[in-house]
């Protein structure tokens, strides 16, 4: 590899041609300050507009400063990281940011989490001078259902730019206006809802100020629970139980599924389930579905649809029905695990219970915030009540947990309740980027060929790899399965598949990078992709952990079917269990 | 058209269309022919030097005398817009500013018609690429 | 016979009406009014030395002549036939008198090399263009020399880009010819954005053929078939004209396949940009060519690596390429020795601002301010005392009475505080303020920064704010300090050439007119008399007769006073409209 030499900081180093000085100062332990920058390295992420202007150094023989993110080293380079004239320029470039900056922190849902609020106190921020004259640049609030744009505290870092245009190719987000003006926001400074937004919340996940935030329940969360005439179920996705815990200072990767049902439960939810239940029952129709569509192809009918694609992800098919409009009929008609618990609670447990659906609340927490959107969707209503009446993130939970004055590291580890809590290691899996089609195959290939699995761990399944394909073999029949996270890879899959290049039979497809282990709800990784990798091996070592792996051997889900349901796909299942999808291309609509 | 299919070709259509032009320069295409440029860049269009050049259109036809009246690009004189530059048969141009039709009238009359110079007269400031 | 006498505004206010009759009356006497003319003419641009009187046919050009003079020119020149030396202008080098104007240096002070067609030819016609040397370039470049052979040309005649950087030519051309690439591009940046600047304009509207023969001697250069004009959509005029010089050279096969049967292809298109000023800088340019949003990105990777669609990239301003053709046929010796040591050749600029003559203007570079300002740019309108210039636009600085004999060239404006920029001049008197002028170019760049990076979207408008106070007498010494640190590392941090000039209006007006800024914030007061917050009408009770009018127009009742008794105004509530200045027939009103 060609390298070159240089001087940081009085220090000689040889990096590779090409470092940046940035990394090449990490690499000898010089930390230089950054703020627009973030390197999402496992996921191939990178965001260095060179807009902040934090990281700049001093280069000898440059006339000005030099970016340090996005300037790359040169032989014989001599830079100095904190000379007074760096120093000066950071802390005044700081100033003015924080001069156009909102200084609510009391109340900012990101403050304690907040980068600008650690790069001013790293700086050593005391005033802003000249605050009494300087004009702030102020917007209108966005409100939408999943979403809270506070753009007046936007500082033009652009990281959702890059994640909504370069990772999600969804392009709901831009600078928009020039100069003192100028910030990110849907074309002509729509409303979100307005544009191709999926509500992924992986910009969300990257904002370093309060300007992106999840709309908050946990109020509705806390009222619902002190109304005695209401019973409030709780179910928590797979993912959450893998990072809860980094809220409370746990390492990232460290499982806690038990405190954290103790903890719900201590919150004061009258029935603490989960989703990965109903995650069992979408193996049950999902697979189903896909086993039925294959038998159908494989005895000559033209009608039927490969692949299939799996349809967990509410953000996932907020994109493909706004950009794949006439691929509408290839999804999976299997309502997300969220929406099939609540049908389900609304309707069996409720039954159960003897209760009314709208005496029950249901609570869902998810590492999602499309969720949040996916709930209030009008065909998961019946006559106006939502089969989940709120969806709150893992950032939320923890919040609660907090405000309930529960010391979580010292709560033992309790159970879920039965019958919506009970899951198999197949369930767990559907947090991470190939979990679900993994879970699926366990299922379908016993169902399928009758046989018993020898092995269950699929594991030319799972990776990082952005696309993944891999051939199952059913008994002598090559089953074709492609993977895809972030909806940039879904994009070219779906792609391959609408031009007819892609031979596929099954597709997974996860909106945010990594899976909902990476959703927008999620502790922040504040630019840490590591984490996002400690949470993929939690999930999978939970699943190596169950005693019961596979979905179609869940006896509450084989007694759901017993009792209610019938079989997989049908007329009741088929009722609460499936959906249809709806052309959603938005038309822009100038003012 | 033809194409310029050579450099050769190009050169021969350079002495051609200069021979043109330096005979229409020189007079000799005939003894009165009147050669006037407008300067038609916005700045000049904007003061209106589009009008200028209609109106000298018609009035050196109405008038009977042999002119050309071009368009060109801007002089630089932007202080004295509308500015066109007339040059008589065997005389060196002259350019005139603050052409109005009053002024393109009084230029017909007595400079074209009799060589008397009006008021108004920019007198040119630099030196041509072919001096230096 | 005529008698040509300046008519200019300096020369007018120094009595060449009275000199006009006095020529017409002493030819009268001599019964010649019908053989000599006397005219009165635009300025001459030589105010020093005015009036000027100027005698044809022979062209004997007088200076300094007095209206007594009539007497002597008409008595010795016109009837004699001798010219009279002592009016006869006097090479300041040679110490001789000059009688022949052609032979006189200051007419020799502008060389359009740039703007060598314009104003000659007929834009829209091809044949004129060539029959004026057009298309002799490209194919004398096509024939004889390789492209390396043509950027040693381009190289050794010392062209330095003319949209503001001054980056070598040549060497920008080698950079791009040594890249690899399936494709490459020639830029052609025609998104002229400084205020008053109109030099690419008028270029693409006099000669657009020198811009398509030069880009096309580029392509070859760097190997490049695609030419792409840059031009803001604001400019119809220009594109009409580029229009039909592209379909004319085409029609010709100058432009295409296989140009003069060389072998060589290359074509031109257009792409419109909305005038954002930002879209001049190289990168914001080829991100707004490529349908993205007009925003900077760092370098490197430069576009002679990367530029547009990822391919190497040329860009050149106008002006660059309007010089390349000459410098072809002329050769580099010719060009090099134009100029100064580091600077070759001429420059356009756009004289405006309290000048006599504003107009566009090419001048060899090494000339200085004085010679551009106040002999071709005829001096300070009315009379007044000359203030200061500002080159290089928005992202220039202000220079003073002590910058003006320092020749001009890149590198002499950058260490006198400015930059040559693309070429705008303005001048500014005795009445202009400098701290208003600041504020007038930070307005400009808040209004014309992408946003992209903090110290040039949130910097320039704190930077504006704060002289916005200082002008409404708000401004504290602090706040002096403020400005001078803000603009220094704005210069340092910003993220590109917009950003990092921003501050030069308000840095060079601090180092040249910090007693300005001072008057403002200690005495509260300006100068100049132009912030109207510091300006107080007032009465002087001595003057004031009483009569009440001042007060009847007052539109917001500030004046009292009873009849016939000194009148006052209210400061409190005054709007300084000036409406009882103009209403005040015993000059009792003034602004202090």
């Amino acid at each position: 590899m060609e390298t070159v030499k240089l001087t940081i900081d009085n220090k000689q180093i040889e990096v590779p041609k090409g470092t940046t000085i940035y990394k090449a100062a990490k690499g000898m332990g010089i930390d230089i300050p950054v703020l627009c920058y973030m390197d999402l390295h496992d996921l191939g992420v990178e965001n260095k507009p060179a807009g902040c202007r934090i990281c700049v150094v001093e280069v000898e023989g440059r006339r000005n400063l030099a970016p340090s993110c996005s300037t790359a080293c040169m032989e014989g380079m001599v830079v100095k990281t904190h000379t007074p004239r760096v120093i000066n320029a950071r802390r005044t470039v700081m100033e003015l940011i924080l001069s156009d900056h909102p200084k609510d922190c009391l109340t900012c849902p990101k403050s304690g989490h907040c980068d600008l609020q650690d790069m001013a106190v790293r700086l050593g921020i005391r005033n802003i001078p000249g605050q009494e004259y300087a004009e702030m640049s102020t917007y209108k609030k966005d409100f939408s259902p999943a979403i809270i744009r506070d753009v007046d505290k936007c500082i033009m870092c652009r990281r959702c730019e890059t994640m909504c245009n370069q990772v999600q190719t969804v392009g709901a987000l831009s600078a928009v206006n020039r100069g003192f003006t100028a910030v990110v926001a849907p074309a002509f400074e729509q409303d979100l809802e307005k544009s191709p937004c999926t509500f992924c919340g992986q910009c969300v996940a990257v904002c370093p100020t309060g300007a992106l935030t999840e709309v908050d329940h946990t109020a509705k969360v806390i009222r619902a629970i002190a109304d005695p005439t209401k019973t409030v179920l709780v179910q928590t996705a797979p993912a959450v139980r893998a990072a809860l815990g980094e809220e409370f200072g746990m390492k990232p990767g460290t499982l806690v599924t038990g405190k954290m049902a103790a903890a719900l439960r201590k919150i004061g939810f009258d029935y603490v389930f989960d989703t990965d239940f109903a995650a069992d029952l979408t193996i049950m129709e999902e697979g189903t579905e896909l086993l039925d569509r294959l038998t159908r192809h494989l005895n000559g009918d033209k009608s039927v649809k490969l692949p299939i694609l799996t349809s967990c992800c509410p953000a996932w098919v907020n994109f493909f029905e706004h950009s794949f409009t006439d691929m509408l009929d290839v999804p999976s008609s299997a309502k997300s695990p969220q929406q099939m618990f609540g049908s389900i609670a609304k309707s069996y447990f409720a039954d159960k219970l003897g209760k009314k659906r709208d005496e029950l609340v249901v609570v869902s927490v998810m590492p999602c915030l499309a969720k949040k959107y996916e709930c209030q969707r009008d065909e998961f209503k019946v006559d106006g009540n939502p089969d989940v009446d709120y969806s709150i993130s893992t950032r939320e939970l923890a919040h609660l947990i907090k405000e309930f004055n529960i010391n979580f590291a010292e709560l033992p580890d309790e159970d879920f309740d039965r019958p919506l809590g009970e899951s198999t290691g197949a369930a767990v899996i559907f947090g991470a980027t190939g979990g679900v089609i993994e879970a699926a195959v366990r299922t379908a290939y016993e169902v399928q060929t009758g046989k018993k699995l020898e092995k269950i761990d699929f594991t030319e399944l799972r990776g990082m790899e952005g696309i993944r394909t891999a051939t199952i073999d059913f008994n002598g029949l090559p089953i074709n399965i492609g993977i895809a996270h972030g909806l940039g890879n879904a994009r070219k899959l779906l792609e391959q598949v609408r031009s007819g290049k892609a031979n596929f039979h099954a597709i997974e497809v996860m909106a945010c990078p990594g899976g909902c282990i990476g959703g927008g709800g999620q502790p922040l990784h504040h630019g840490d992709s590591s984490i996002i990798k400690a949470r993929m091996e939690a999930i999978y070592r939970e699943d190596a952990g169950k005693e019961i792996r596979k979905s179609h051997e869940n006896p509450y889900i084989q007694q759901l079917y017993e009792e209610f349901l019938g079989k997989p796909m049908s007329e009741t299942a088929h009722h609460l269990l499936h959906t249809h999808y709806f052309n959603r291309k938005k038309d822009v609509y100038i003012k | 058209m033809t194409k310029v299919k050579s450099l050769a070709d190009l050169k021969k259509m350079k002495e051609e269309l200069q021979a043109k032009i330096e005979v229409r320069e020189k007079g000799e295409v005939s003894e009165n022919l009147v050669q006037i440029k407008v300067a038609m860049a916005t700045c000049g269009i904007a003061a209106g030097a589009k009008p200028i050049m209609e109106f000298l259109i018609d009035e050196l036809d109405k008038r009977g005398i042999n002119a050309v009246v071009t368009q060109t690009g801007c002089m630089g004189y932007c202080y004295a817009e509308p500015t066109i530059e007339v040059k008589l048969p065997g005389k060196d141009p002259v350019i005139f500013g603050y052409v109005d039709k009053k002024k393109a009238d009084e230029i017909i009359e007595k400079y074209i018609k009799n060589g008397e110079l009006v008021d108004g007269i920019i007198p040119t400031n630099y030196e041509t690429i072919d001096n230096k | 016979m005529h008698i040509l006498v300046c008519g200019g505004t300096g020369c007018r206010a120094s009595s060449s009406d009275a000199i006009v009759e006095k020529f017409k009356s002493e030819l009268a006497a001599n019964n010649l009014e019908n053989d000599v003319q006397v005219i009165m003419t635009g300025c001459f641009g030589f105010c020093e030395k005015g009036p000027i009187v100027k005698v044809l046919p022979d062209n004997t050009f007088y200076t300094q002549v007095k209206p007594e003079d009539a007497a002597e020119i008409v008595k010795e020149h016109v009837i004699k036939g001798r010219k009279v030396n002592r009016l006869l202008y006097l090479d300041p080098a040679k110490k001789e008198h000059v009688s022949d104007s052609k032979h006189m240096g200051f007419y020799r002070k502008q060389i359009r090399i740039a703007l060598r067609n314009c104003g000659f030819i007929n834009p829209e016609n091809i044949d004129e263009y060539i029959a004026r040397d057009g298309y002799q370039a490209i194919g004398k470049v096509l024939t004889e020399f390789d492209p390396q052979q043509t950027i040693d040309i381009i190289k050794k005649s010392g062209l330095r880009g003319r949209g503001g950087g001054g980056f070598p030519t040549g060497l920008k051309w080698e950079i791009a010819s040594k890249n690899k690439a399936d494709q490459k591009y020639v830029v052609c940046n025609a998104d002229e954005g400084d205020p008053g600047a109109f030099m690419d304009r008028s270029v693409l509207e006099g000669d657009p053929h020198s811009v398509l023969e030069a880009m096309s001697i580029c392509g070859y250069c760097i190997g490049a078939s695609k030419g792409l004009i840059y031009i803001r959509a604001e400019y119809p005029l220009a594109i009409k004209r580029l229009k039909v010089a592209i379909a004319q050279a085409r029609e010709y096969g100058l432009l295409g396949n296989d140009i003069m049967g060389t072998g060589f292809s290359f074509d031109v298109e257009l792409r419109y940009g909305a005038g954002a000023f930002v879209c001049g800088e190289e990168t914001a340019l080829i991100h707004s060519m490529e349908g993205l949003r007009g925003e900077p990105t760092n370098k490197p990777p430069f576009p002679a690596e990367s530029g547009y669609m990822g391919k190497p990239t040329n860009v050149n301003n106008v002006e660059t390429f309007a010089n390349v053709c000459p410098i072809i046929l002329k050769g580099a010796d010719w060009y090099s020795s134009i100029g100064t040591e580091k600077s070759k050749g001429t420059k356009v600029f756009a004289l405006a601002g309290k000048i006599n003559n504003v107009g566009l203007i090419e001048v060899p570079m090494g000339i200085t301010l004085r010679e551009v300002i106040f002999e071709i740019g005829g001096g300070i309108k009315n009379g007044k005392k000359f203030k200061a210039v500002q080159t290089g636009g928005p992202s220039g600085g202000c220079l003073t009475e002590k910058h003006l004999d320092i020749p001009i060239d890149f590198d002499n404006l950058i260490a006198a505080g400015s930059m040559m920029g693309s070429g705008g001049m303005i001048v500014m008197d005795e009445d202009d303020c400098m701290v208003s002028v600041a504020k007038f170019y930070l307005d400009f760049t808040v209004e014309e920064s992408c946003g992209k990076c903090a110290p040039c979207r949130i910097g320039n408008k704190r930077l504006y704010e704060l002289l916005d106070k200082i002008t409404k007498g708000e401004g504290t010494m602090d706040d002096l300090d403020r400005l001078r640190n803000l603009s220094k590392v704005i210069k340092d941090t910003a993220l590109c050439g917009l950003g990092q000039t921003s501050p030069n209006p308000v840095l060079s007006t601090l180092d040249n007119f910090y007693d300005e800024y001072l008057a403002h914030v200690q005495d509260k007061k300006c100068p100049a008399g132009k912030c109207k917050a510091l300006m107080k009408y007032v009465i002087d009770p001595e003057a004031c007769v009483g009569c009440t009018a001042c007060a009847r127009n007052c539109p917001v009742n500030a004046i009292s006073g009873e009849r016939k008794k000194p009148h006052s105004i209210n400061t409190a509530i005054c709007i300084k409209c000036g409406a009882c200045i103009e209403k005040c027939k015993f000059d009792a009103i003034s602004i202090k």
